[in-house]
């Protein structure tokens, strides 16, 4: 009898194991940059002349996002940041592995919801960041310190359950 | 006929993918490109998670063999490009990671189960003989009433 429960316990506990391995998404891979600083850049903007070292003029936390308009994940993930821009959320956007021609008839089609974008053609920048599946999304505190990286199209659920605490939270 | 035409018209496809995968790399001295090959089979393209960096065709496995290449030509070390691949994408992106507290029981559960196994099975076994032992006796008493 004893016997039976142990085997079924330990059964349950293998069913359980797999389960939850199951649910567990295995493209998102820890990024060993949270609690990190932004690493440095030197990039030109998408839109207008000049070139940019640091994300500069923001006092609270925001998101870097990586898109590229050959990403077809960024399309369905569009809406989203359009819609946090206008609730004020201030995104900051990364134009990845793009020419800029491609870039700027996306974002004249689909809508701008970056305060501005970043040109980053050859991914030199992305591969600091690991970047290895558009679009990804980073949360960057005011002190430049990333808090939190999603891969994949960020969704409403997404953002309120793991985005929103981190924005509200004042920087440490 | 005509499917004998389409049959040679997809024999021509591989003809095609072949051009279209990029430039191989490589060095003219054997001894950096014997580590370049090692490098690339150590390190996972993080887009095909189970092939390695030779392996896959993916664009990002492609930039990622450039950058180990361009480190090696800059006289970089193998630590120092499985640190540089570290501190990017973390130690997934080795195919033998290091041993620390979050890869312990990646290290340590073969073994462990293995070590359970064997304890089930020596138990099971020693176990099996001792009720061997026991029930021999009456068994061969048996067997020689038998045939007597």
């Amino acid at each position: 009898m004893v016997r039976w429960i142990v085997t079924l316990g330990l059964f349950a506990g293998l069913l359980l194991l797999l389960a939850v391995g199951l649910q567990r998404d295995p493209r998102e891979v820890p990024s060993p940059l949270i609690g990190k600083a932004l690493p440095a850049f030197n990039l030109e903007f998408l839109q207008s002349a000049g070139t940019s070292t640091e994300t500069t003029g923001f006092d609270e936390p925001y998101l870097l996002n990586v898109w590229a308009s050959w990403c077809v994940a960024c399309r369905d993930e569009h809406p989203v940041l359009l819609e946090l821009a206008r609730e004020g959320v201030p995104v900051i956007g990364l134009n990845y592995k793009d020419s800029r021609s491609n870039g700027l008839h996306w974002l004249k089609k689909r809508g701008d919801p970056y305060r501005y974008t970043l040109f980053d053609p050859d991914g030199v920048f992305g591969l600091d960041l690991g970047v290895y599946g558009v679009p990804e999304t980073f949360v960057v505190g005011a002190n430049g310190v990333i808090l939190h990286k999603h891969v994949g199209p960020l969704t409403h659920q997404e953002y309120a359950a793991r985005i929103e605490p981190l924005l509200r939270k004042p920087a440490p | 006929m005509r499917t004998t035409g389409f049959a040679c018209l997809l024999m021509l496809v591989p003809l095609f993918t072949v051009r279209a995968a990029d430039q191989p790399l490589s060095f003219a001295d054997t001894d950096l490109q014997s580590r370049f090959e090692t490098l690339l089979s150590e390190l996972r393209c993080l887009v095909c998670q189970n092939q390695t960096l030779a392996d896959s065709h993916a664009e990002l496995a492609q930039d990622l063999r450039h950058e180990v290449f361009r480190l090696l030509s800059e006289g970089a070390s193998d630590e120092d490009i499985h640190a540089f691949m570290v501190a990017r994408y973390g130690d997934f992106v080795l195919y033998n990671p290091p041993v620390k507290k979050t890869t312990a029981a990646l290290w340590v559960g073969p073994g462990a189960f293995l070590l359970c196994a064997l304890i089930l099975v020596y138990r099971r076994v020693s176990r099996s003989q001792q009720h061997q032992a026991t029930s021999e006796r009456p068994a061969t008493s048996e067997a020689e009433s038998d045939a007597s």
